[in-house]
């Protein structure tokens, strides 16, 4: 019952070197997850929706649950809270199977991905709805739904039907009607999924600020990876019902376990080869399309030959005629010329694709952070892209 | 062009004025000749209230009247506890073994002819040794109108998110609870809208009564087959005229109920 799951691989220069992006989450006092999910698999016919997946999910997180659409991630999210029953594999809540507990017993709530908000009833009736369940007293559901009211900031809007709201604001009153109970996990089942862009973004935000504010674990299901990384403490990566990778977003982005994963967050490039030799922490890795390139070797020791070599865009920078020496870096660097193909401006930041000689096509993102730089790098453009080893990350295949 | 902008050609509006004439033309006569003073049918005899009043003075009439209001009342209301169990079982009940035999079965009285429904149950009341009347005639109209409340019922239950039954279940209510505090208040216009449906069905039926009814206590429809059956008598206008109106006024308050129904996702419109 280690706390660090052991599938978490990330090279040394993991948290080490690199500043934490946000505050780490409250420690839990005691080593038992809150959440415990052990070789849960649920098939739907011969479709194995979930397939024997394990998890552990501390009290106090912000976890998130990505994966493309059809992965299993929304039945594993039915699972916990009571709407599908797993074929095998326990679910503890605090230590206790909740296999045989149904729904309504659940100190579990969840916010559904059409907010499923009752028609017939007030945004206050729908907020107290759960609370008059539980044989609250009057006068403390009155209070409690003001509370709720607040701190979702719904105020003035208590006596309207949920047609009369915008989507933002259907999208509150689902949330505060699932806080209202105080569950002691709160389940979101792509809670944002409905509201634009800019809304999304701002209720991001407040949803972190909520969730640190009352303390309270959050499993939520995406398949925005911005959002997951955006917001969640750890992202458990899963695909065809298994989880691919359980990480923080930068253990994720950084040192991907699989290529699965590597391709599916974010950009990446990617280059196959096989391993030629290795010397000093450093693989020679021989690749057909980019010539040897030298990586850094994984902490996790690499057995097999056949692997691939991963860069991120951002890593991969442009020069006119390459660094001028390896002087001044301790590292060899990986040197690939080509002519640019494309110029793709983002605003912050411009992707460029260069094609290779041998006629592969790098991406490279780069900051733009200077105004006046426009064209620095045109199409048609013969260019030296160039990586550190440490940029690389080396995948088996 | 302008014409067209419109969508009203003189085509359009020729066909449209023969349509509504071959389906209300009849009736507008009957309605209209419902108020003849003459006492002979065919012949126009000026404007009159007379075949009205000589209704409300005809006991037999009156009393088929009432046995058909409330064979109607309570054949409806039977069919609706009937056919909205059936359209939840349908709904919410998944997979079950036999689901497609019994929604075949429960919708079968549809399409099946009423001669073939009035005889098997007028076959059945008979090996009963069942005593013909009230009670046989509302018995038959509950088969035949229940499969019309499923319809109606199943159809706005499915169109209900499934989620809300689950939001209710998340936040502490059993299913039966969950149904009853979420499902139901959203599903009772499409009940009521089947009650009416399953009133009107009930009150204008004359084969399958005509079956199963026993003597001295025959509906409005077959008093008045029978009577025109010895000439028609302008009395008669004047009661299908009253009951044309009155069942209008059940249609359109069923469609509005009905419309309640399908639109409480959007509208605000309380019940």
């Amino acid at each position: 019952m280690t706390e660090e799951s052991p599938e978490i691989d990330a090279p040394e220069i993991e948290e080490a070197v690199l500043p934490v992006k946000s505050a780490p989450p409250a420690e839990p006092a005691a080593d038992m997850p809150l959440l415990r999910i052990e070789g849960v698999g649920k098939k739907f016919g011969n479709f194995r929706a979930v397939d024997r997946l394990s998890l552990d999910i501390r009290a106090g997180e912000f976890f998130a649950l990505l994966g493309p659409s059809g992965c299993g991630k929304t039945t594993l999210l039915r699972m916990l809270a009571g709407f599908e029953t797993p074929d095998e594999g326990r679910i503890l809540l605090d230590g206790k199977d909740i296999a045989p507990v149904a729904p309504h017993q659940r100190p579990v709530n969840m916010m559904f991905q059409n907010y499923a908000l009752f028609p017939h009833l007030s945004v206050r009736d729908n907020i107290a709805f759960g609370l008059k369940r539980a044989g609250m007293a009057r006068a403390d559901i009155a209070t409690r739904v003001g509370e709720m009211v607040a701190l979702v900031k719904l105020d003035g809007l208590e006596k309207r039907k949920p047609d009369q709201l915008s989507g933002g604001q259907k999208q509150r009153v689902a949330l505060a009607r699932a806080l209202a109970r105080r569950p002691q996990v709160l389940l979101l089942d792509e809670p944002l999924a409905a509201l634009d862009k800019k809304l999304r973004e701002s209720t991001q935000l407040e949803l972190m600020e909520l969730q640190r504010r009352l303390g309270m674990t959050f499993i939520i299901v995406t398949h925005d990876q911005e959002e997951a990384m955006t917001m969640a403490n750890r992202i458990g990566v899963m695909d065809a019902g298994r989880l691919e990778q359980v990480a923080t977003p930068r253990e994720l982005y950084e040192a991907p376990r699989s290529r699965w994963v590597a391709e599916f967050v974010g950009d990446i490039n990617l280059f196959e080869g096989e391993i030629s030799s290795r010397e000093h922490h450093r693989l020679n890795i021989w690749t057909r399309l980019a010539g040897t390139i030298v990586a850094a070797e994984p902490r996790q020791r690499v057995t097999q030959a056949n692997v691939s070599v991963a860069i991120r865009p951002e890593k991969v920078k442009l020069s006119r005629r390459g660094p001028v020496s390896d002087a001044g870096t301790s590292q060899a660097i990986n040197r690939l010329e080509g002519v640019v193909t494309d110029v793709s401006y983002l605003g912050g930041l411009t992707v460029y694709k260069v094609k290779l000689d041998s006629g592969a096509v790098v991406r490279s993102s780069m900051a733009n952070t200077a105004r006046l730089d426009f064209d620095a790098y045109s199409a048609g453009r013969r260019v030296v892209a160039w990586f550190t080893p440490d940029d690389c990350v080396v995948l088996e295949q | 062009m302008a014409r067209r902008v419109n969508g009203i050609s003189r085509f359009n509006v020729t066909a449209l004025a023969l349509g509504l004439a071959f389906l209300y033309l009849p009736i507008v006569i009957l309605v209209i000749y419902s108020f003849n003073a003459s006492r002979l049918v065919t012949v126009w005899g000026g404007w009159s209230l007379r075949w009205y009043a000589e209704f409300f003075n005809d006991r037999a009439m009156l009393d088929a009247a009432w046995m058909s209001l409330r064979v109607a009342a309570v054949s409806a209301t039977l069919a609706t506890l009937l056919g909205t169990l059936g359209a939840v079982a349908l709904a919410r009940g998944g997979r079950f073994r036999g689901r497609a035999l019994f929604s075949g079965m429960l919708y079968s009285p549809l399409v099946m002819p009423e001669v073939i429904s009035g005889l098997s149950l007028l076959l059945l009341f008979v090996a009963l040794d069942a005593e013909r009347g009230f009670w046989t005639v509302t018995i038959a109209h509950t088969t035949l109108t229940m499969c019309f409340v499923t319809v109606v019922v199943q159809s706005r239950l499915a169109s209900l998110d499934r989620s809300l039954e689950e939001a209710a279940m998340d936040l502490g209510c059993d299913p039966v609870r969950a149904f009853l505090s979420v499902t139901l208040p959203l599903i009772i216009p499409a009940i009521s809208a089947g009650w009416m449906l399953a009133f009107t069905l009930s009150l204008d039926d004359v084969v399958i009564a005509s079956f199963t009814t026993g003597p001295g206590s025959a509906t409005l429809p077959i008093r008045i087959y029978s009577e025109v059956r010895l000439g028609v008598k302008p009395e008669i206008n004047a009661i299908c005229t009253m009951v044309i109106a009155f069942i209008a006024v059940v249609i359109v308050a069923a469609s509005f109920a009905s419309k309640l129904s399908s639109s409480q996702g959007e509208s605000a419109a309380p019940l």
